[in-house]
């Protein structure tokens, strides 16, 4: 027997026939890849879950929030860009934020901060320079970015901290000393964030209250802010305690160049 | 077409963004997923090069965004992406899809594919030609049949588009088709024969 006949113009129209739609998820995973869309997801961190928004660029917004409609409500108020509630972070990304959680300032986190400000830009990249279990006054930032004299505009700032946790604005505190307000969840977050990350808050307070602003060693004649990890390893038999960077100057004592305590001094 | 789009892409990239994707990701899947064969390396080809297009774009001046010719530039960068995919994949010449479509039509009786074992064998032919089917011998194509043949009769781009998008000449291409339209035939033809029938029913 013999093979059936096919022509031509049957093969070319059975080709046309092979154009299928491009899956439901192309269109707003590209728009995401390109930063014009983003999506979210919950994620579990030592403080709880908190919902996460990226794109292609990176991490556009953390925030603590009851659920998804206030998420969604507080995202399209700060950033206005569609917003798709995906499964998951995804596995990379979500590792990368459990790192710089844990205190890895090494590990590859790009943050999407377009439309921001290029002072509050500055704040924020300022914090990112602050390490896990130490903390730097609100002056300290504004001098860091050649600013001594926008401290409340800081505090605003971090205030609108969009990716809170990651850019570390819980580890900003008062030029008092007193640990002052944080954004994702009052004083008390604050505190036990701070407390989760090895620091005392009980003992910062203290300290504040008492006036004490720099800490310095006997043996090096350097002065620190007290939570650089300089000064946290003087032993306490070599610790002086200062109220003032004149005092700690004045005493014969040079500033750290980790922390740089004098940035703390300068601003107004 | 739309051929407001260039005009919109060079005023607001960002906001035109969007509907040159839902204009072209049909036509560009369906590019990839013909030339790969894996539905899952065409979504991904096709994501990737409509994200280099946006970039390219961004870096273009407005009279250069306007000249564009969206339909064979879309598909130049595609056709680029799928021939890293393919070299990448080496030496897998012929897709899943094809082992899949092939082991199924050894399963599968000849009536209960065709749905109606009483038409005309002209009918049950049409009927039996599906995509998978189609998309089956497609696959057995040699690359540079296989792409031009692609792009012409799934696509539809007319030869001088192609010319631009696969850097061959116009009679090159035709000649590729032509060719490749005849062994798909051929293919078709035999994959009809009684004796393969009787041999799986």
């Amino acid at each position: 027997m013999n093979a059936q006949t096919v022509t031509l113009s049957e093969v070319e129209a059975a080709l046309a026939a092979l154009a299928v739609p491009a899956p439901a998820a192309l269109a707003p995973s590209t728009l995401t890849a390109v930063g014009l869309a983003d999506e979210y997801a919950v994620l579990a961190t030592p403080i709880g879950g908190v919902h996460v928004a990226w794109n292609g660029l990176g991490v556009s917004t953390l925030d603590r929030v009851p659920d998804d409609a206030t998420f969604e409500a507080r995202f399209g108020t700060a950033i206005g860009r569609p917003l798709r509630r995906v499964d998951a972070v995804p596995e990379r990304l979500a590792r990368a934020i459990e790192r710089r959680l844990a205190g890895d300032r090494r590990v590859r986190l790009p943050l999407d901060l377009r439309g921001r400000r290029p002072f509050e830009q500055a704040v924020w990249l300022k914090a990112l320079e602050i390490p896990r279990g130490e903390v730097r006054p609100y002056g300290w930032i504004a001098a860091e970015i050649g600013r001594p004299r926008a401290v409340r505009a800081v505090g605003t700032a971090l205030a609108h901290n969009p990716v809170p946790l990651v850019v570390p604005c819980h580890r900003v505190v008062r030029s008092d000393g007193l640990l002052g307000n944080y954004s994702l969840g009052g004083p008390a977050v604050k505190r036990e964030i701070l407390a989760a990350e090895g620091l005392d808050p009980d003992e910062l307070e203290r300290l504040a209250r008492a006036g004490i602003r720099y800490f310095g060693s006997d043996t090096t004649r350097i002065y620190c802010l007290p939570t650089c990890r300089h000064a946290r390893r003087v032993t306490d038999h070599h610790r002086q305690m200062f109220r003032s960077a004149r005092a700690s100057e004045a005493a014969g004592y040079r500033a750290c160049k980790v922390c740089r305590p004098g940035s703390a001094a300068r601003a107004a | 077409m739309d051929d407001t789009l260039p005009a919109a892409l060079a005023i607001d990239l960002d906001a035109a963004f969007e509907r040159l994707v839902r204009s072209h990701q049909d036509r560009l899947y369906s590019i990839a997923l013909r030339v790969l064969g894996d539905p899952r390396d065409a979504e991904e080809v096709t994501q990737d090069a409509l994200v280099r297009a946006y970039r390219a774009i961004a870096g273009y001046e407005p009279r250069r965004i306007r000249e564009l010719q969206l339909r064979p530039w879309l598909a130049a960068i595609l056709i680029n992406l799928c021939r890293n995919k393919t070299r990448k994949h080496r030496p897998a010449l012929v897709p899943l899809d094809t082992t899949d479509a092939a082991a199924e039509s050894q399963r599968t009786p000849p009536q209960l594919r065709s749905g109606d074992p009483r038409g005309s064998p002209h009918e049950a032919a049409l009927r039996r030609d599906g995509a998978r089917h189609w998309a089956g011998l497609l696959a057995t194509l040699p690359d540079r049949y296989r792409t031009p043949v692609v792009l012409r009769h799934v696509d539809g781009l007319s030869y001088d588009e192609m010319a631009t998008v696969l850097g061959r000449p116009e009679g090159t291409l035709k000649a590729q088709v032509h060719r490749g339209l005849a062994q798909l035939r051929v293919a078709a033809e035999q994959a009809t024969r009684p004796d393969r029938e009787e041999m799986t029913a």
